[in-house]
């Protein structure tokens, strides 16, 4: 389990403006004093609106450390529950959620 | 004594979770966690092998795909991506890094209930043209590239 990330969301419409910030170092494979570090990245997101995936994402370990991802989910009114959730490569994952319209 | 056993314990949970990650690592499959990964498009060291491992070659040029990033990133560890896809029925957005040793950074779907938008942050080793290509309903891709000069590169994680 990672660190908690932090979801922020603001209802515009019935449009929310979904800001993620997730804790993970997205480390490349480099050597480090004759050892290879391997990689370690966060490989798939999924968010969920009301437990339905409305934004999905394939990633590589080009996206750089503590991961920023900014999203518009569609359909969106306050009450409902978001929720986030990351899968790295070495099998670890973390969701988080949030109630939008909630400060 | 106190102090040697703390560090003991330290030292030895620590490297249970070590193990136990190697393990989990190695037993299991790597599409357990994602069925529709292209390893192959990932793993490719061009922009055009990715996009053809992505079956996405034959992207047209379209101007309704905007990118904003920085024209000048000082830190290629960080560099600000803003995409937005004015193409009708967009299913997905994949972006590429042209001069990146493995160029495909990743897409994002948004078919299943979000607008075509997605802001990221990604690593740059030097200048490059950053390269989106836009999935659309009809079955055809579209594409568009805004260059970026990287005064500092962040490959070194």
């Amino acid at each position: 389990m990672g660190d908690p990330m932090r979801i922020r969301a603001k209802l515009v419409g019935d449009t929310a403006d979904v800001r993620v910030l997730m804790a993970h170092p997205m480390d490349v494979e480099r050597k480090s004093g004759g050892k290879v570090v391997p990689a370690h990245f966060i490989r798939q997101i999924r968010a969920e609106l009301n437990g339905k995936v409305v934004w999905e994402a394939q990633i590589s370990q080009a996206i750089s450390k503590n991961p920023v991802f900014a999203f518009k989910v569609k359909g969106a009114k306050a009450g409902d529950k978001l929720s986030v959730t990351w899968e790295d490569n070495k099998g670890d994952s973390r969701t988080d959620s949030i109630t939008l319209g909630a400060s | 004594m106190n102090g040697l056993r703390r560090s003991f314990l330290k030292r030895t949970t620590g490297l249970g979770t070590l193990v136990a990650a190697v393990a989990i690592g190695v037993i299991k499959p790597a599409d357990v966690l994602a069925a529709s990964r292209n390893d192959a498009a990932f793993k490719a060291t061009s922009s055009p092998d990715a996009i053809k491992a992505l079956g996405m070659s034959g992207a047209t040029n379209s101007t309704a795909i905007a990118i904003r990033a920085p024209d000048i990133a000082e830190n290629g560890a960080v560099v600000p991506i803003d995409i937005t896809s004015n193409v009708p029925g967009t299913q997905s957005i994949s972006l590429f890094v042209d001069n990146n040793p493995f160029p495909y950074v990743g897409t994002f779907d948004v078919a299943k209930g979000s607008e075509p938008y997605v802001h990221v942050r990604i690593k740059m080793g030097k200048s490059s043209d950053v390269r989106v290509v836009v999935a659309a309903a009809d079955g055809k891709y579209y594409q568009a590239a805004k260059e970026v000069k990287v005064t500092i590169g962040g490959c070194g994680g």
